[in-house]
């Protein structure tokens, strides 16, 4: 106190310690973040080493999936899982390109905050009552509305070939889209919302339409992180579980046709965990799930590097 | 001419991408309409506060499920609050190294965790150690996909206040970790509630993460290491079924699941707006 220039070096001890000590508790919370993303590989790891031991890489391949006999591939889920995602992709990626650019350019300004939250509320939507909604009514209308002019006129495809009884890969794919759209939608909102405005105003300065300022300045701009948006996309698709696992039809086979029942890596577990009692069983299940784990960190990094990117670009540009 | 050809196209873009907004709105509106509708007819005191009743019986209610769903979701929070709230005090404050930028990678990498994936750990790490499916199982489920969530959204709302107001603080002599508690946290205090509030809203609805951790249970829950009934659970095994009266029970069990969480998020909106606006 007597010394306040350098009174930083006299504090109290007790001072001192109290920093010392509140910095080590929030660090050691941290510490468990970072102790739980171990904790949770570590298990599956372990739980899963029956099944890699027996299988190994056979079961990636293995398109047999019988528990009487103890035969486990993953083949014919991993299908389903790709299959459905890249569905979803197929259909969602247009709408949430769409959805973006109209709300961050095209639309009136006072309309662009309620209908983004109205897009991003269906996000906020649990995903069994999304697979509820499907199980009753999109399934039903995708039978009997979407399915046969599809046959009809695409009929000699073998993708719309075959019966439709509702449940299919077709209506996973489109309750996936239903699903992902919000997210890939705002994400690469942001991410065009973070294109610096003298690209807009130098093309507008030139004479272009709203659109084709759309097009020409600002979309090339913000290519990386639409892509980043995508992906990120996808991930949620192939973690999914509850909405797919309703409307998808449950079958473990391998077929072209999109109107015939298949079956999800996340469904599978879904299903099957609870009635599955040799210990093979529930370790094969657990390495289906440690690849899930698998797949999504590897996209969702992707994903996050790609977003990033644009994000650092802007700050970069701005200073 | 030419003039008129890209005025048009223009024109025809931006109606095009009015109506990507209008159709994805589609089925949002369907699901809440066919919610409601449904599960209106379906609901009443007894769906609220009765035991399920076995198929084939009339009469019986959820209300075993909605008391567990707040169960699960209170250890979920006791859990996943404290280590995301603090672990983001630690990113915001003291994070700038290379742990902290990893502590940062790590529960960013974590959101993307399916959530089938997160039910399995529960069962591996505390459904086997414990030897019975238990409201703690789902509990410890939920929060791992609470903590990271809660971590990000606490980061961000901290990192919001102002560098002059911690300065202000620092300059009148209080110690660093009383200013983080007293003026940091007090200033960003509606940024953080606001993501909890979101991540509980988010957990609340999750089914694939209780499935094999909570279990199911067709009586009132009778402690936290037994299996326990929830709400999202419980509309998954009505809606799988074949009868039309355990669907009606799904419809209902749905209308009260939506609503709670459209009430969580709708007041989150809100309450932040005025903050902001």
């Amino acid at each position: 106190m007597d010394r306040p220039k350098l009174s930083f070096f006299s504090i109290r001890r007790s001072k001192l310690s109290g920093d010392f000590i509140f910095e080590a508790v929030v660090g050691l919370f941290a510490l468990g973040v970072i102790v739980l993303a171990f904790l949770l590989f570590r298990e599956l790891l372990i739980e899963s080493q029956l099944s890699w031991n027996t299988f190994g890489m056979g079961f990636l391949t293995g398109s047999t999936w019988d528990p009487v006999s103890e035969i486990f591939g993953a083949l014919p889920f991993i299908f389903g899982t790709l299959v459905s995602s890249f569905l979803a992709l197929l259909i969602a990626v247009p709408f949430s390109i769409g959805i973006a650019i109209y709300l961050s350019e095209l639309a009136p300004e006072k309309l662009r905050t309620p209908l983004s939250f109205i897009i991003e509320l269906l996000a906020a939507v649990p995903s069994v009552i999304i697979g509820l909604w499907g199980i009753f009514i999109l399934a039903p209308f995708i039978r009997d509305y979407l399915a046969p002019p599809l046959s009809t006129y695409l009929g000699f495809l073998p993708l719309f070939q075959g019966p439709m009884y509702g449940l299919s890969m077709l209506t996973g794919g489109v309750i996936l889209a239903i699903m992902i759209i919000p997210i890939t939608s705002s994400v690469s909102r942001e991410v065009i919302m973070t294109v610096p405005l003298q690209q807009r105003e130098a093309a507008l300065a030139l004479g272009a339409t709203g659109w084709e300022t759309t097009r020409i300045a600002v979309l090339p701009y913000a290519r990386s992180g639409i892509f980043g948006a995508v992906i990120l996309g996808f991930g949620r698709a192939i973690g999914e579980t509850m909405a797919v696992t309703m409307v998808i039809g449950n079958s473990p086979r391998i077929s072209e046709s999109l109107f015939s029942p298949s079956y999800t890596m996340a469904s599978v577990i879904a299903n099957e965990f609870v009635e599955a009692t040799s210990k093979l069983y529930i370790s094969s299940l657990i390495e289906i799930g440690f690849l899930l784990l698998l797949i999504s960190v590897i996209i969702n990094i992707a994903a996050r590097i790609l977003v990033w990117k644009m994000f650092k670009v802007e700050g970069g540009g701005r200073a | 001419m030419k003039w008129n050809k890209r005025r048009l196209i223009d024109r025809i873009m931006s109606i095009l991408t009015a109506a990507c907004v209008v159709i994805a709105i589609i089925p949002l509106l369907s699901i809440l309409y066919t919610v409601i509708i449904n599960g209106i007819s379906a609901i009443d005191l007894d769906f609220l506060t009765q035991l399920p009743k076995p198929v084939g019986e009339a009469g019986g209610g959820l209300g075993n499920a909605i008391q567990g769903t707040f169960i699960v979701v209170g250890i979920a929070c006791l859990i996943g609050l404290p280590v995301g709230i603090l672990s983001g005090i630690y990113l915001s404050e003291y994070g700038e190294n290379r742990f902290g930028r990893m502590v940062s990678f790590v529960a960013d990498v974590l959101t993307g965790t399916p959530s089938i994936v997160a039910g399995m750990f529960g069962y591996t790490f505390i459904v086997l150690y414990f030897g019975s499916f238990s409201a703690i199982a789902g509990g410890v489920a939920l929060s791992v996909l609470m903590i990271p969530v809660v971590t990000r959204t606490t980061e961000e709302s901290l990192k919001l206040v102002p560098a002059s107001i911690k300065e202000a603080s620092l300059a009148l002599g209080i110690p660093r970790w009383k200013t983080t508690l007293h003026i940091v946290l007090s200033t960003a205090r509606s940024g953080i509630i606001t993501g909890a509030l979101l991540a509980i809203a988010r957990i609340s609805g999750e089914t694939a993460p209780l499935l094999f951790t909570s279990f199911g249970n067709m009586f009132w829950a009778n402690g936290v290491d037994k299996p326990i009934s929830t709400l999202p659970v419980q509309i998954y095994t009505y809606a799988v079924t074949p009868f039309p009266d355990w669907h009606a029970k799904a419809w209902a069990g749905a209308l009260v699941l939506i609503i709670l969480i459209l009430i969580l998020n709708i007041s989150v909106r809100f309450a932040t707006r005025r903050k902001y606006g």
